[in-house]
């Protein structure tokens, strides 16, 4: 039998707290309905959270892709922001460039990157300054 | 599997059928969307509901009820003991001495009372040990609440490990009542009851039917509003008022929440009460929002236990009255050597069913929920019977509820339908 896919598609509007999370929280959603083990979906959450963020406090929003299959979880964030400068730099754990503002919120320890790198099994970033930046990251479900 | 034993669990809470006229405001506040309105009933799905009582607190008909034990219950043993949870103290107003009720309880056919504030007491102790070894990464969670704990073992497995593995104040006040009847009575322990006066459905089903428990000390639980209207009646008559209450003040303030945090003396903690609000809560948490934070108490009811749907006091007024009558205690550290006080096992992660077992056909299931979804109204009106859009295209997909069934999807029907008509009696007279 050929595998079945679920594909997602998901707005993240510009620079609103508020509403940040709301597309990792229909993930979590459907991958609980699924059956997807509570590892895997977590996993997705917590990288699939820290991505929309950085869209919203980084980039001006954008969208997110999610295509599901059996053995394996795909998000592609997408957005039209300044791009990253370098992306070994971005991704040392503490590196940030996240103003005082949004420090106040909590946010800008420099920990996102990083995380993502570790609870996702493959992770890509392309990006292209005064372009935008594409994270794609994949989670898969038998690999712990 | 999973789902079919929890089709089996033991619910406190029901469905009276003649009460209920489908008003859909219970299937609206079911934190775990676990209620339909078929055929203008308001049906729980078993598997899904976590017997929390927001239903029974927000039916204007009353048709949602508890099932319990009662007075009658106290016949079946020698030597009956009252447990009164910290939240009853707050019950009464213009009683200003808790040894006054506790000396009613004893006119209304209870032989003796244990105050679970000891028994708090005792698990404020055994927690801070556990707090101290800290075996884990991430905050505790306190497995005061039973609705809470069965909201986790059925929504999120990830923090299951979490949750402190002890029993509640209550069981620990239970044996540690029983223990004290057995050597003042010379009774045997089954000669013994122990009733639990209780201001939630939660409380009755974590009696009936342990999560962690292979068989709880509490032989019975009857509501705080069946005991209250008896007690008020007695109150009047009581001359000589009992020196009973021995518990101090940080058991008894277990009865609102943040009271055990503030027992426990815990600093980064957070106290999250109302079922909702510990449901985005426990979101947060999983997602790894909540950083450098020790502890988390929390509470299905709004301002914790004084909260119970089964209570008669307003939750407020309560928690100002609890406040008045501790003022003067000390802190109170009850001894609760020889208890059982750790879970028999392991709560297992009993999850709402998946679409389908089968990862493909329940992908594909999946894809026609997502292709119902974009055609309904997504107005969440609730008159299909479903909690939402969402939830109704799901129904659909499991084959419990049709599209028809969405008001605004047969409108749309009717006028193709009316248009047909139209066009067929135009041909008929040419
Ligand atoms: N989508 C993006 N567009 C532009 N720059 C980005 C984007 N995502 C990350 N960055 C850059 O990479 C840096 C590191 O990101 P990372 O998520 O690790 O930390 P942070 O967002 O600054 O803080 P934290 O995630 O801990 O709140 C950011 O400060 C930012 O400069
Ligand atoms: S008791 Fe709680 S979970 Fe059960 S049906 Fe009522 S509101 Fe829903
Ligand atoms: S908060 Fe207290 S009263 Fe409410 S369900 Fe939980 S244990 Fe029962
Ligand atoms: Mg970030």
């Amino acid at each position: 039998m050929a595998n079945s896919s679920v594909k997602l598609h998901y707005e993240v509007a510009d620079n609103d707290f508020t509403v940040a999370g709301e597309a990792s929280g229909a993930v979590k959603k459907v991958l609980r309905q699924l059956g997807f083990p509570s590892d895997v979906i977590r996993r997705v959450a917590v990288s699939m959270y820290e991505c929309e963020i950085n869209m919203v406090i980084h980039a001006n929003g954008g969208h997110i892709d999610v295509e599901i299959t059996p053995d394996k979880i795909r998000m592609v964030h997408t957005d039209k922001g300044p791009g990253i400068k370098d992306i070994g730099q971005a991704m040392q754990k503490g590196f940030s460039t996240a103003n005082e503002e949004v420090r106040q919120l909590g946010f800008g320890a420099g920990m996102g990157l990083p995380n993502m790198q570790r609870y996702t099994d493959e992770m890509k970033i392309t990006t292209e300054i005064g372009k935008g930046t594409v994270v794609d990251m994949t989670v898969y479900v038998n690999k712990f | 599997m999973a789902s079919e034993k929890r089709e089996l669990l033991y619910h406190s809470v029901c469905l009276e059928e003649g009460d209920c006229k489908g008003c859909t405001t219970c299937m609206r506040y079911c934190p775990t969307q676990a209620i339909r309105v078929q055929n203008g009933k308001a049906k729980i799905i078993r598997e899904k509901c976590i017997d929390c009582g927001e239903c029974v607190r927000r039916c204007p008909y009353h048709a949602k009820r508890v099932v319990s034990d009662n007075f009658y219950t106290l016949k079946s043993f020698k030597h009956n003991i009252a447990l009164v949870a910290p939240a009853f103290c707050g019950q009464f107003s213009k009683v200003t001495n808790i040894d006054l009720i506790l000396t009613g309880l004893k006119k209304i056919g209870f032989d003796d009372v244990f105050e679970v504030a000891r028994g708090a007491e005792v698990i404020t102790a055994k927690t801070k040990e556990i707090l101290a070894e800290k075996n884990h990464e991430g905050p505790y969670i306190s497995s005061a609440c039973p609705a809470v704990v069965r909201l986790i073992a059925v929504k999120f497995p990830s923090l299951s490990d979490m949750v402190i593995p002890l029993t509640s104040p209550m069981e620990a006040a239970a044996q540690m009542a029983r223990r004290e009847a057995m050597e003042k009575t010379g009774l045997e322990d089954d000669e013994i009851g122990v009733f639990f006066i209780s201001p939630c459905p939660a409380k009755v089903t974590a009696v009936k039917q342990p999560l962690a428990l292979d068989k709880s000390s509490v032989s019975g639980v009857i509501p705080v509003k069946d005991v209250y209207m008896k007690l008020v009646h007695a109150l009047k008559s009581v001359d000589k008022i009992e020196k009973l209450s021995v518990s101090g003040k940080d058991g008894i303030r277990w009865a609102r929440s943040g009271g055990e945090t503030e027992a426990l003396g815990i600093k980064n903690y957070i106290a999250v009460d109302g079922i909702h609000n510990v449901i985005k809560m426990l979101e947060e948490l999983e997602d790894e929002k909540l950083n450098n934070i020790e502890f988390i108490e929390a509470l299905a009811c709004t301002s914790g236990c004084t909260g119970g749907p089964l209570n008669v006091e307003n939750e407020f007024v309560a928690n100002s009255r609890i406040r008045n009558l501790t003022e003067h205690l000390e802190k109170g550290e009850a001894k609760g050597e020889n208890l059982s006080l750790m879970w028999d096992k392991k709560v297992e992660y009993e999850p709402f069913s998946p679409l389908d077992t089968d990862i493909n056909k329940a992908l594909t299931k999946m894809q026609q929920l997502e292709e119902i979804y974009a055609r309904l109204p997504q107005l969440d009106c609730g008159s299909c019977g479903s909690p939402s859009c969402r939830d109704f295209a799901e129904d659909i997909v499991r084959g419990k509820a049709q599209e028809r069934d969405c008001i605004f999807r047969l409108r749309e029907k009717i006028e193709v339908l009316a248009k047909e008509i139209e066009e067929l009696g135009k041909m008929i007279k040419e």
